[in-house]
């Protein structure tokens, strides 16, 4: 008898609906699936048969056939265990397909009939809610995380007999959904880390708050111990907090990934993706014959920390100049291109030099033509899209043990929310959010000088020799400023502030 | 052969063998007393005079083959723009004749020092810290001013700083290279090669086309030596090449000055030992015109305050720099204005060229 269950399969971060059909019938005994499956889906056919003996079924030996459709999309993930049993249970007429119209079925199956969790359960539930299905059936590892999204009724499922009894008792469901769901705690968006923990660094901490003020990518200069990974660490404490849309983009990457920390909660805090050096372009994007989301789609929502950046292959970090501007990565293969988030803040840390001392003529022995070569490891192209650049010093005694009071990750991230909420109404409509999105025409609408800081500003133009891309960048880091100070025009002060921040290119390459 | 050859195209014909240095042309010389005799005696002969040995003037009857070739890239010199000054000439400078190793000739671009006028060599360090470089600066531009020559190496660090001092002063200053004068080394030096011959000149023992190699520097040292009264060290480790230069200095008789530094500071050692062994002490210009019984009519101190036509929060600013870079932390800390203030100040200050930033967010005095 054929049968017909519903399932979700994940494609990118996006699921699709999946009709799981089987087939019993006269023939030659033996079980055959179609549908281009991958081989984690192919093997599925041992997982279940043995699953379904394991549960205390047994079936005669007749010919069966499993297809996936749409045929023509490759299959990958082991989430169809569950909803093949389900369905061959059913063609056996062992049980009624009747209940499962309007439901859902996702899960692997162990040995013993037993659900385990899959990945990517956020995207495939929105989707089954989303193609108007009213039930899901889960493993029950997974049912936390399904609740997440509203409008849809998860079920957690242990194991096959369970299931079984569901179908054969339909009311048991009706309570089945409820009842977790007031331990439903969610993570706390309370950071461990804080900013009042940072001793000194006066001008990191505040080029910080103005980079994450205006959404700029920053890099930070400065001796090895000197504190640049501390103050990076604690960017996702200013940062405003999540919206509740911006928990659930931010969690799907990590469903997917596998990487919910406690299955069943959203991510409520920002990411802080902080990979080695020794990274992979793939890594760093995601990929793979069916992707999966990269390190850039990781810290999506929030930072994306490369330490000794340097060190990295320049391949490799240019494959971050498209996923810069567009804030998403596009990943293309035969089947179709897929689309992850990067919408992230880039803050970069590297050493001076080779040592790592300069410009401590002391400690330091490279020649300026060494200090250059290394600096000039880094690409350009990358470089032109770091607004804000700062030196970090070396930490005195006096700062280690005079410890003052500092000023909370709390207090910062109010100027950093009220400079935020003045951009959005200053760019409301305009398809922008930020100040470092900001293009040619909007820097001259809404970056004007005074008509003596123009002239101040000109003679640092000459005098430094900045370029055109220095100059757009500072005037967009003072318009930042000025936000932060709440004031309508940039003034002499934040313009001044913003030609310290230049960028390395111009501190360096020029003078 | 067209051209009656003169002995001065025999010196450059012999200076062009590679392995014939300055004292075996000496030798030759003393022995021969004409370079066209010496041309013409066979290379067993010398050495059975031992007037070569082993390597030295390994081919020497092979190289007469080339003496057409030689001669023309001779002729070609003065066109571009060097002169070829032996000391058969005049014009070799009096200084350099008495040392033992003098370069039989030097090739210049500009003029060679005066011989009536003092000069002195400020050297030291090519990695110098900016309080070294100020300093070099400082004490080259004054002498300069007071007419004093300025004699250096035009490396990186405080050779290039003396010659910036002395060319700002509008004084005239003298580079000794290690390479060709035709090749400007180090590249990132261009407009001071080009400057120094306009009022000095750009002097080399090595030919036109010899490439900078290392061999090169501890010998040409000597010649900064040689054609200075006085030697400045202004910074120098413990094993370093403005060392071989005051060594050489001393060999040669000259006074010998070093600016002190702190004891913990690795980049004053080199000086530091140099006055433990009776180097004189420089702390101003005056030490060194002292030295040459000049007379200033300003007084030039290094410590004077100059806080003139700054406005009160400048001076707040200001009087925390010092020479060594201070980070703007630590002038924020010790100023007690706001990051900003100080960012606005310090970049204000910078533009009047009262201070200097020496890398990004390290600021320091101009002296």
């Amino acid at each position: 008898m054929f049968c017909k269950v519903n399932s979700v399969g994940l494609r990118g971060m996006e699921g699709y609906s999946v009709s799981v059909e089987v087939d019993v019938g006269e023939g030659l005994p033996g079980m055959t699936m179609v549908g281009v499956l991958s081989s984690e889906v192919r093997e599925a056919q041992d997982r279940v048969r043995t699953a379904l003996k394991n549960s205390g079924y047994h079936f005669r030996p007749r010919k069966v056939t499993v297809n996936l459709s749409p045929a023509d999309i490759r299959k990958g993930g082991t989430g169809f265990d569950f909803p093949i049993a389900v369905g061959m249970l059913c063609a056996y007429e062992i049980l009624d397909a009747q209940n499962l119209k309007d439901a859902v079925l996702i899960g692997e199956l162990g040995l013993n009939g037993e659900l385990k969790p899959v990945k990517g359960i956020l995207s495939m539930v929105s989707r089954a809610r989303t193609d108007g299905y009213c039930r899901c059936f889960l493993p029950k590892e997974n049912a936390g995380e399904g609740r997440a999204i509203k409008g849809i009724q998860i079920v957690g499922v242990e194991n096959l007999r369970q299931m079984a009894e569901f179908m054969v008792f339909p009311h048991r469901l009706s309570t089945a959904g409820e009842e977790e769901d007031t331990e439903d705690g969610e993570e706390t968006d309370d950071y461990e880390t804080d900013y009042a923990q940072v001793q000194g660094q006066i001008l990191m901490k505040r080029a910080t708050e103005v980079a994450v003020a205006g959404y700029h990518n920053l890099l930070y200069i400065g001796p090895a111990g000197g504190g640049k990974t501390m103050v990076a660490e604690r960017i996702p404490t200013i940062m405003p907090s999540c919206t509740p849309e911006e928990c659930l983009e931010i969690s799907k990457v990590y469903s997917i990934c596998g990487l919910l920390p406690d299955r069943g909660k959203l991510l409520r805090r920002r990411p802080f993706r902080s990979p080695h050096h020794s990274i992979t372009g793939r890594a760093l994007t995601g990929g793979g014959r069916n992707p999966v989301p990269g390190e850039m789609s990781l810290a999506s929502g929030g930072v994306l920390f490369l330490d000794e950046f340097p060190e990295f292959s320049k391949h490799t970090i240019d494959m971050m100049r498209q996923p810069l501007e567009k804030k998403k990565v596009v990943l293309s293969r035969v089947s179709g291109s897929f689309e992850f988030p990067a919408d992230f803040m880039l803050v970069a840390a590297m050493n001076p030099c080779q040592c790592g001392y300069y410009p401590d003529r002391n400690r330091c022995r490279c020649s300026e033509q060494q200090v250059r070569r290394y600096l000039g490891r880094i690409s350009k192209p990358i470089l032109d899209r770091i607004d804000i650049c700062v030196e970090a010093a070396p930490v005195s005694f006096e700062e280690l043990q005079n410890v003052r009071p500092q000023e909370s990750s709390g207090e910062i991230r109010g100027r950093v929310e009220a400079a935020r909420k003045i951009q959005a109404e200053r760019f409301k409509g305009m398809g922008i959010s930020f100040n470092s999105e900001m293009k040619e025409e909007q820097i001259r609408e809404y970056c004007g000088l005074k008509k003596s800081d123009e002239q101040f500003f000109r003679q640092i133009y000459e005098n430094m020799n900045l370029s055109a891309r220095a100059y757009g960048r500072i005037l967009k880091v003072s318009r930042t400023i000025a936000d932060l100070a709440g004031e309508e025009h940039i003034d002499h002060g934040h313009l001044c502030e913003a030609i310290s921040y230049r960028s390395l290119e111009d501190k360096y390459w020029h003078n | 052969m067209a051209q009656l050859i003169q002995e001065k195209e025999y010196l450059y014909w012999l200076s062009q063998i590679p392995s014939v240095g300055a004292v075996t042309i000496k030798r030759l010389w003393d022995r021969y007393g004409s370079f066209e005799k010496i041309y013409n005696i066979e290379e067993k002969e010398l050495r059975k005079e031992k007037l070569l040995k082993g390597r030295i003037g390994a081919g020497f009857d092979q190289w007469k083959g080339h003496v057409e070739e030689i001669l023309e890239t001779y002729r070609s010199l003065e066109e571009k723009g060097i002169h070829y000054v032996t000391f058969l000439d005049e014009g070799y400078p009096e200084r350099l004749r008495p040392l033992y190793g003098s370069p039989a000739g030097l090739y210049v671009k500009g003029k060679l020092p005066e011989e009536h006028r003092p000069s002195a060599a400020v050297v030291g360090a090519r990695s110098c810290s900016h309080y070294g470089k100020e300093t070099a600066k400082f004490l080259a531009s004054s002498l300069a001013g007071a007419g004093v020559q300025v004699v250096s190496g035009m490396a990186l660090g405080i050779d290039g700083a003396g010659h910036q001092g002395a060319l700002e002063a509008g004084g005239d200053t003298y580079g000794v290279l290690g390479c060709g004068v035709d090749i400007c080394y180090p590249q990132s030096h261009f407009s001071m090669y080009m400057e120094i011959p306009e009022k000095g000149g750009i002097i080399s023992e090595y030919s036109p086309g010899v490439s900078p190699e290392a061999r090169n520097f501890p010998m040409r040292n000597r010649i900064i030596s040689g054609l200075s009264d006085v030697v400045i060290v202004v910074e120098a480790r413990e094993k370093s090449g403005s060392l071989i230069t005051a060594d050489c200095g001393l060999e040669q008789g000259k006074e010998i000055f070093a600016v002190p530094g702190r004891i913990t500071d690795s980049l004053s050692r080199g000086c530091n030992e140099l006055i433990r062994q009776g180097a004189g002490i420089v702390t101003s210009p005056e030490d060194i015109l002292d030295f040459f019984q000049i007379q200033m009519n300003k007084k030039l101190r290094v410590d004077e305050k100059n806080e003139n036509g700054l406005a009160k929060n400048e001076k707040m600013v200001y009087s925390c720099l010092d020479l060594q870079p201070k980070f703007i932390d630590r002038v924020v800390e010790e100023s007690g204005l706001s990051l900003g203030e100080c960012l606005t100040l310090l970049l204000e200050l910078e533009l009047k060229g009262r201070i200097v930033q020496t890398t990004s967010c390290y600021y320091a005095k101009k002296l």
